[in-house]
């Protein structure tokens, strides 16, 4: 595809969501900015995955990095919602660079298991340190509406939650797509394709690695500052293995290659876990069946598998 | 104050956690240095072996709790190494123990097992009565007799592991598939089958580990996540698929894990041992390449 035809296709997604938003039941009109914001989470994750070739198995470290540095200033500092989206943000800079710095030599599966510790001690400090953070109850925060150019926006408006999940999910996914086809996009997908070989033509690749981790934890970040100041709380389960899971999932089943290929993933996850935990409290078990389906049968996930039979038939 | 009947304690209850802690994480090890897999389901097998153990003494109720405690060890390692040999027929094996792939496929098998038990066991935690009773008298407190039979029954198991991996002829096509497995299977030694064996030995072992603490902590869907932690931090610390790496790394993590968790907090000494696994992998990345190789 021609990179025109590319972002018109992207901007028509966009405009499609937009559009949607007046007609949506209610029920349909919550989950579908759920599957916008969390769709941030895996458009940062999938520019370590797709793009990079790294697999992360922590990235909740950086959706609660950002989650809690917007819930613990609100809770302990009195931020407003838009100090507070700047604190999750650089919070969620922060613990990119950091994490960064130290996985910054490893690769492969030492790569995984590292990301997978650290954010394993993230999520156990986060119960340890439960004086600040209050545990796994977690912080029910209370915001005041945000003055915008005269307007007074109250967060609990559904409305407001889902165009601001829009304008976040709308910035990712132009962010992703010209990253991608950027120069620096383009030495990333080197690296996914044969790391020595790019190394071979005089690129720091460990530095390419670094940047690309430190802009995939900060775009998860901003998912998780803006989950918790839109849906008012953070705790725990924020940082558990879970939220480290499922960005995972969502890629794979979308398709890692692809830039729509995340959002479409997460919109699935999301459907099928909410129609299955209306069956079971055993909701969950989709995740595992999705998870040994993939690796079994869809190593592309869906977009791959949509264009490899387009180019059979 | 740390008094020393505390750091008797801590001590003691250390030891008998390193004990069982080995036998669950031999089994990682085994299968990380035969197959190169990385099972994260590794700790839902120690949880099947408790809810087994539970369900043995449940339906023996009224028998002595050491009756269903014997059947629980000779039947849980069974159903256990039934599914994992399953789970490598059905999975593994079709994506060809492609490193990352297996370790997504599984992290669905965590999650397909976990909450299977959710669905047919429920979500509460479980206590077992233990199978024998009596008290072992330290100076300054009593300690309870079963956990020191615990510790000596892993110790045991740990042996005859030993024993197999040294001395039968499965146990030379486990080392030798582990050094070289084309080479292996060069000379006439099945491998699949011995990966399959393997797997399931793995899960057996962690399977008996989940019927030995089941009498302390009970069994619950959820108590799969700590088991898991503990022996992925022994076996990256003792070195990927190093089994004597393993068992002394088993020794000095559940020590220093038991003691930090008595004298201060369990969380606390969580943290500390996952950091150090991150440490450890950050300085020597190459080392688990290398023998991954």
């Amino acid at each position: 595809m021609s990179a025109a035809r590319t972002y018109l296709l992207h901007l028509a997604v966009i405009a499609a969501l937009f559009v949607v938003q007046f007609a949506l039941p209610a029920y349909h009109y919550g989950n579908v900015t759920r599957i916008m914001l969390y769709a941030v989470f895996a458009i940062g994750y999938n520019i370590l995955l797709g793009y990079t070739g790294l697999l992360s198995f922590g990235h909740a470290l950086f959706f609660a990095a950002g989650a809690y540095g917007a819930g613990l200033t609100v809770h302990w500092w009195d931020f407003g919602p838009i100090a507070a989206l700047g604190a999750g943000l650089c919070a969620a800079l922060l613990v990119s660079l950091v994490t960064g710095a130290i996985v910054y030599r490893t690769t492969g599966v030492a790569f995984l298991i590292v990301t997978l510790m650290l954010a394993q001690a993230a999520f156990l400090s986060t119960l340890y340190f439960n004086a600040i953070t209050l545990g796994d109850q977690g912080i029910v925060l209370s915001l005041p509406p945000v003055e915008l150019l005269g307007a007074s926006l109250r967060l609990a408006d559904p409305a407001v939650k889902y165009n601001t999940a829009l304008i976040a999910f709308a910035l990712a996914l132009l962010l992703s797509l010209w990253l991608l086809r950027s120069p620096f996009g383009r030495v990333l997908i080197a690296i996914r394709e044969n790391e020595a070989r790019t190394r071979l033509l005089g690129y720091n690749t460990a530095r390419y690695r670094f940047a690309a981790l430190v802009i995939s934890g900060t775009l998860s970040g901003l998912s998780g500052a803006l989950y918790c100041i839109l849906f008012g709380y953070v705790g725990s389960s924020f940082a558990s293995l879970q939220y480290s899971t499922l960005p995972l999932l969502w890629t794979l089943l979308g398709g890692s290659g692809v830039t729509l290929g995340p959002p479409l993933g997460t919109a699935i996850t999301h459907y099928l876990i909410d129609i299955s935990s209306g069956l079971t409290s055993s909701y969950m078990i989709i995740v595992g069946i999705a998870l040994v389906a993939i690796t079994l049968w869809f190593p592309q996930g869906l977009a791959g598998w949509f264009r490899r039979r387009r180019a059979v038939s | 104050m740390i008094t020393g009947t505390a750091l008797l304690l801590a001590l003691l209850e250390g030891s008998v956690g390193a004990a069982v802690l080995a036998l669950t994480a031999l089994g990682l090890s085994l299968v990380f240095g035969v197959m190169r897999v990385i099972n994260i389901a590794h700790g839902e097998f120690v949880m099947l072996g408790a809810v087994v153990a539970w369900w043995c003494s449940a339906d023996l109720l009224g028998a002595h709790p050491l009756l269903g405690f014997l059947v629980a060890l000779a039947v849980a390692p069974l159903i256990v190494g039934a599914i994992a040999i399953a789970a490598d027929w059905l999975v593994l094996r079709r994506i060809d123990y492609d490193p990352e792939r297996t370790i997504v496929a599984t992290m669905g098998l965590l999650y397909i097992i976990q909450q299977g038990v959710l669905m047919a066991y429920g979500p509460d935690a479980r206590p077992l009565d233990p199978p024998i009773y009596f008290r072992v008298q330290f100076p300054g407190f009593g300690y309870s007799g079963y956990k020191l039979i615990v510790a000596g029954l892993a110790l045991l198991l740990l042996g005859v592991t030993w024993l197999l991996l040294a001395r039968s002829r499965i146990g030379l096509y486990m080392r030798a598939t582990r050094l070289d497995s084309e080479t292996a299977q060069a000379f006439g030694v099945p491998v699949k089958r011995v990966y399959a064996i393997v797997f399931a030995l793995g899960a057996m072992l962690a399977a008996l580990s989940g019927v030995l603490i089941a009498p302390i902590r009970g069994a619950h869907y959820l108590m799969g996540a700590d088991p898991l932690l503990l022996s992925f931090i022994v076996v990256i610390v003792g070195g990927l698929g190093n089994l004597r790496g393993t068992l002394l790394a088993a020794a000095m993590i559940g020590i220093g894990e038991g003691a930090i968790s008595v004298l201060f907090s369990p969380t606390l000494s969580k943290i500390i041992a996952t950091l150090l696994v991150a440490a450890v992998l950050v300085i020597k990345p190459g080392g688990l390449a290398r023998s991954a190789a």
